[in-house]
């Protein structure tokens, strides 16, 4: 529900086409203008080309460029430069030929595929398995064998056996659309499955298709071109890869019938390739998008005052945050996602702090945390802890305090333990290696820590993988873990959205009970009004980056006096139920049958 | 009027389980209630307790293995592929995400269109009713050009709405339509939902994990657990005293935005943890 | 674990078994002369028929297949048609060689590519560019024309290693490690990229996730973050790209060898398919299908011992 960075978020743009994007593209501009002149020179090769490329003059054996023969001849007295021509029409049209080849097998068995699913799938996977358990080489060898040297044959099956790469690709983004709600809203709205595939299921598929182009017919050139280069080729049509043949074959003698072809070739896969990237970039937006800050980052417009309740209790502050901002590079500057933040928390005192989406409640914790996501920077304000400045700390000296005296309960339990090893090493490794604790010691710790946190078999779970828990467990797992160092301080980022109701109950009961323990303070995050009725004492309301409000729990909750507090308890829902439907018996009954 | 609209008669759905030897699983076993025409009713129910899996199975989207959907007189447990797309025209859908129940690359007028498609609207007709519709659920008319991704989580959840109102259903199956929304969007989504059910008469099926939202918007709730109903009944008297245990727990575990009121819940909650905790031991050794 | 290893062999079999029928009958598509081109151009009928009986082909092609099969199943892969040599002797001794080579290539892939890989995702900034520049040049030029570019300017205008030609370790390893230099690296250029691209990726995916937060909130230093969680998370992708990158090496060993005239497998196949010399292409196709299975179950088992929602289900 929090999103973790603004900066992240509009993947997609609008504004120009495609193709205009891709011309400014710093790669795509210079890829598509050498891949422009080589398919020119290939569509126009018949017309260009000054002579017959397979036409033999005794005389220009081996010639040197001269007026009549532009870039010499060949060990047969061939022009190369003819050839060369008549070359770039065959190796392209190949690479085409692979392209059509792989994308009609692929994109047409990947969508019935992925959509259906059943004997096709199958059927699909086993083709993908079989096409992976040989290389590509020895399958067109073997295909020669009986097929003859033909250029089109030859291509043809490489397209073929590439075509998985198209079938996975669509596969997984079909089967990824399908699992859309979008898709089943179609569905809903009566769209037969043909409706289905043409409107939602095509355009999703659109974009990975067309990356993959440039990279297949790249393969596909070069393949033919290695192929021809072992002299496999149809010997009727000359292609790159048999000019670098005979070249190879005559080094000694000239290394002009090389340079060419070599040329010519390395130019237009690289071209292609980065033609590929310069796509992606494009089409997924996974471009340079460190912005190079147009102007220094300022904040814009005043902070409005906090209303501050003025009911704090004596006592010492733990921590205190003065007009803390945080912000993100942007396309024109800065995102400023959090623009005053001030906050007392004092010494055992479980404070909240509420805000709706986008309030920078969460971007505040991480700043306090010294954990911003990449590319957030705090701007301006400080951060104290027990008479210390965080502010400006780096990663080292953060880890003094971090895991120790500040600990830290996310929002997600499942993706915040690491997948590869058990809840017992992510346990025991801080406290090893943190906190100096000898192994065995550190065993017992996590295992008592387990018990405390009311899981049922301690040792069981320290066994365990994240992946065996339930995300109530998994939660219990991440709070042992934050209390493991008693620490003064705990950050828990809404620490029960994910949970179910029920869940939410025992884990808040959980939380109280571990602070009255340990004594610790505790900084909820959260944006439920009842999570804070039920643990906070005091509690500060957070909008649009500034907080707004701040007070002990009951007295807001009882004279919100900030419009925006007070707009928020409006929205509750706590109004009357609904009366029964008139003209109906009011209905008691219960469902027979339907109670165990 | 006291026909019902849609009755469910021990309904059940069942997921073949994966591997040959796998058992199938039962997400929902037996579940018995009854729409009106022009109510609401409320389905309530923790993760795994089975309650989307009902609307997916009312929508075609989830297997009836077992019982009967009766819907104005006619039963539609396993109706033709031909009938099924007639009966969208009836029964509607409004999803908790409003983020994937819009493609994206559409522009918010051609989701709108969507359900007129298959109906051989016309394209005046449709650029009209999509009008109308945008109207209905207070955004401007301009919206229709724009895509999914200038609009907000409210926003899209009003046209997701409006996609389920254009063909005029009788019943719209809300799958937890505003857990995905902020505390103020959420409140203006639900008057949104009451006022349309004032105007249009249409029937709703409202799944919420949220006693309190299904309290304020149902008729008749009722409360699910492990794929089963464990109470069903008037609205009043399931959210504020319900009878079977897990009712009462749900209730006392939802926290109240009261100070006073929570401690004092927190602590019925307790007690009544105790009690059930002696209840089951009783059980047990009995 | 034990059926996991034994589930991935099966299908392995399976896969083989198809191979082997779908080449086997696709090939009888060009057998119609081989015969005559064996016994000679000038032979007449009598001879050619001899021949025919010789070689087992007047047989009906499913008693062909039966035949080949069941001493196949034994390790007998038949006999070559043209020099009668043993198929199981000759594509054994030359597969070792291209095996070499391709094993060569997927270590030093993957010592170089995890490395480079690591490196970009870990400092990013301009090495990361670096990286990723020559990770996409490594790709787009084809192996072959680097191959002949580093003989070009490392065996022929400097003489540093051998133009072409082997030695076999055995007889002297200097030399050997002289003469497998350049194909090794010609090979692994251009596998770097997609190895490094790829480590690259599944680090940074590591970097952004949750639990990397979490692990940082609890005071672990960077440094064991990286090398322990971060590293072990992106370990499943990369081994997938390097055991894909094997399959890709051992086709590029056949072209490669040919171009520095290594008799590993490559020569061999070339050799046996302009003559239509069913038995040894075969013979290569069915063992290069083995190795490449047993080599994806090696992946396999690699990857299930390191992510454990694959050991333990």
């Amino acid at each position: 529900m929090s999103s973790v960075s603004p900066a992240a978020a509009p993947a997609r743009r609008s504004g120009p086409g495609l193709f205009r994007r891709l011309v400014r593209h710093p790669l795509g501009g210079v890829s598509m203008l050498i891949l422009a002149v080589v398919v020119l020179i290939g569509a126009l090769a018949p017309w260009l080309a000054p002579f017959d490329p397979s036409a033999t003059d005794l005389r220009m054996i081996l010639a040197e460029p001269g007026p009549e023969y532009l870039l010499g001849g060949d060990a047969a007295g061939r022009d190369i430069l003819s050839r060369l021509l008549v070359a770039t029409a065959f190796s392209l049209a190949g690479g085409l030929l692979v392209m059509a080849v792989a994308v009609t097998v692929g994109l047409t068995s990947g969508l019935i595929a992925g959509y259906y699913g059943g004997f096709i799938d199958a059927a699909g996977a086993w083709f993908t398995a079989l096409t992976m358990s040989l290389p590509s080489i020895i399958v067109l060898i073997a295909a020669r064998s009986v097929m003859g040297p033909s250029m089109w044959w030859t291509m043809a099956i490489f397209g073929l056996f590439i075509s998985p790469v198209y079938y996975r690709v669509v596969y997984t983004s079909v089967r990824s659309v399908r699992n859309e709600l979008y898709v089943d809203a179609a569905r809903t709205s009566g769209l037969g499955d043909a409706r289905i595939i043409g409107r939602h299921v095509l355009l999703a598929v659109r974009a990975p298709v067309i990356l993959l182009m440039s990279g297949v017919i790249a393969a596909g050139i070069g393949m033919q071109a290695g192929f021809d280069f072992l002299g496999l080729g149809d010997p009727t049509t000359p292609t790159w890869g048999q000019m670098l043949n005979e070249g190879f074959y005559n080094i000694n003698r000239s290394s002009n019938l090389v340079l060419w072809p070599a040329l010519v070739l390395g130019l237009t896969t690289i071209a292609l390739t980065l033609l590929g990237t310069a796509l992606r970039d494009e089409l997924e937006g996974t471009g340079d998008k460190r912005h190079k800050a147009a102007s220094p980052w300022a904040l814009d417009g005043e902070v409005a005052p906090l209303l501050d309740h003025g009911d704090a209790p004596a006592g010492e502050a733990l921590l205190t945050v003065r007009d803390l901002a945080v912000a993100y590079p942007a396309a024109d500057g800065y995102a400023t996602v959090v623009k005053g933040a001030r906050l007392t928390v004092r010494r055992g005192e479980t404070h909240g702090l509420i805000g709706e989406s986008g309030s920078g409640k969460t971007q505040t914790a991480f700043a306090i945390l010294g954990l911003l996501p990449q590319g957030g920077k705090v701007m301006a304000g400080s951060v104290e802890f027990d008479g210390e400045e965080l502010v400006g700390r780096s990663d080292a000296q953060m880890n003094r305090l971090r895991g120790s005296r500040i600990a830290y309960v996310p929002q997600e339990p499942m993706s915040n333990l690491d997948p590869s090893f058990t809840v017992g090493h992510q346990l025991t490794e801080p406290l090893v290696k943190v906190l100096g604790m000898k192994k065995g010691a550190a065993k017992e710790r996590a295992l008592s820590l387990l018990a405390k946190v009311g899981i049922p078999d301690p040792q069981r779970a320290f066994d365990s993988y994240p992946h065996q828990l339930s995300g109530g467990m998994a939660q219990r797992v991440l709070i042992a873990g934050a209390v493991s160092s008693h620490p003064d301080l705990l950050i828990a980022d809404e620490p029960t959205t994910a949970l179910d109701v029920t869940v939410q109950a025992e884990v808040l009961d959980l939380l109280r009970d571990l602070q009255e323990e340990l004594g610790m303070a505790i900084l909820i995050v959260t944006h439920n009004f009842g999570v804070v009725a039920d643990i906070c004492d005091r509690v500060t309301v957070m909008q649009k980056g500034v907080m707004v409000e701040t007070g002990a729990t009951r007295a807001v909750f009882e004279g919100p006096r900030h419009e925006y507090t007070r707009a928020l308890f409006a929205a509750i829902p706590q109004g009357a139920p609904r009366a029964p439907l008139p003209g109906v018996a009011s209905a008691g009954s219960l469902g027979a049958g339907a109670l165990r | 009027m006291n026909q019902p609209l849609l009755t469910v008669d021990a309904l059940e759905v069942a997921y073949p389980g994966r591997g040959l030897r796998a058992l199938p699983f039962r997400a929902v076993k037996g579940v018995s209630f009854d729409i009106r025409p022009g109510e609401t009713v409320g389905l309530v129910g923790e993760s795994g307790s089975g309650k989307t899996t009902i609307g997916r199975a009312l929508l075609g989207l989830a297997p009836v293995s077992g019982g009967t959907l009766t819907f104005k007189g006619e039963d539609i447990s396993h109706p033709t592929k031909q009938r099924r797309r007639e009966l969208t025209r009836d029964i509607q859908v409004v999803y908790q995400d409003p983020y994937s129940s819009l493609n994206p690359a559409l522009t918010i007028g051609a989701s709108l269109t969507e359900p007129m498609i298959v109906r051989k609207t016309s394209k005046k007709e449709a650029g009209a009713r999509v009008r109308e519709l945008l109207d209905m659920v207070a955004l401007p008319a301009d919206a229709a050009d724009r895509y999914p991704r200038e609009f907000s989580g409210g926003q899209r959840q009003r046209v997701a709405i409006a996609r389920a109102l254009a063909l005029d259903p009788t019943l719209i199956v809300c799958d937890e339509p505003v857990s995905a929304l902020d505390l103020s969007t959420q409140a203006r989504v639900l008057e949104l939902f009451l006022e349309i059910q004032e105007r249009t008469g249409v029937a709703y099926l409202f799944i919420s994990h949220d006693l309190a939202v299904v309290r304020e918007m149902s008729h008749r709730v009722a409360v699910l657990y492990h794929g089963e109903i464990v109470e069903w009944g008037d609205g009043d008297a399931v959210t504020s005293a319900p009878e079977h245990p897990y009712t009462q727990r749900l209730l006392l575990a939802s926290p109240v935005p009261d100070p006073a009121a929570q401690e004092q819940r927190r602590a019925d909650r307790l007690r009544l943890k105790d009690i059930q905790a002696q209840q089951d031991l009783q059980a047990g050794a009995a | 674990m034990l059926s996991f290893v034994s589930r991935r062999l099966a299908t392995g079999v399976g896969l083989i078994a198809t191979l082997a029928v779908l080449t086997f009958f696709f090939l009888q598509f060009g057998v119609s002369d081989v015969a005559q081109r064996i016994a000679g151009q000038q032979a007449g009928p009598d001879a050619v028929a001899v021949v025919e009986e010789r070689i087992g082909v007047d047989r009906p092609v499913l008693v062909q297949f039966a035949d080949w099969a069941s001493s196949a199943l034994t390790g007998d892969l038949g006999r070559s048609w043209f020099s009668g040599q043993e198929v199981t002797e000759a594509v054994m001794s030359r597969m070792a060689v291209t095996v070499s080579l391709a094993v060569g290539s997927v270590v030093l892939t993957a010592i170089i590519g995890i490395t480079l890989g690591a490196l970009a995702a870990t400092r990013r900034g301009w090495a990361d560019r670096a990286v990723q520049f020559l990770a996409v040049l490594g790709q787009a030029i084809p192996g072959f024309l680097l191959a002949m570019a580093l003989v070009l300017v490392f065996a022929i205008n400097l003489d540093w290693f051998p133009a072409t030609g082997y030695t076999r370790p055995s007889d002297d390893l200097g030399a050997w490690a002289l003469s497998i230099t350049l194909p090794v690296v010609a090979l692994t250029v251009g596998s770097i990229g997609g190895v490094a691209q790829q480590v690259r990726g599944s680090m940074i995916d590591a970097f952004e996730r949750d639990y990397v937060r979490t692990l940082r909130s609890r005071g672990l230093p960077r440094r064991s973050i990286v090398f322990q969680h971060v590293l072990r998370n992106a370990a499943g992708p990369a081994l997938t790209v390097l055991g894909l990158q094997f399959v890709i090496l051992l086709g590029g060993a056949v072209i490669v060898e040919t171009l520095f005239s290594i008799p590993g497998l490559g020569p061999l196949a070339l050799n046996a398919t302009s003559q239509g010399d069913i038995p040894v292409v075969m013979g290569i196709v069915v063992v290069t299908g083995v190795i490449v299975v047993l080599v994806n179950t090696l992946v396999d088992v690699v990857q299930a011992w390191v992510n454990p929602k694959v050991r333990l289900s």
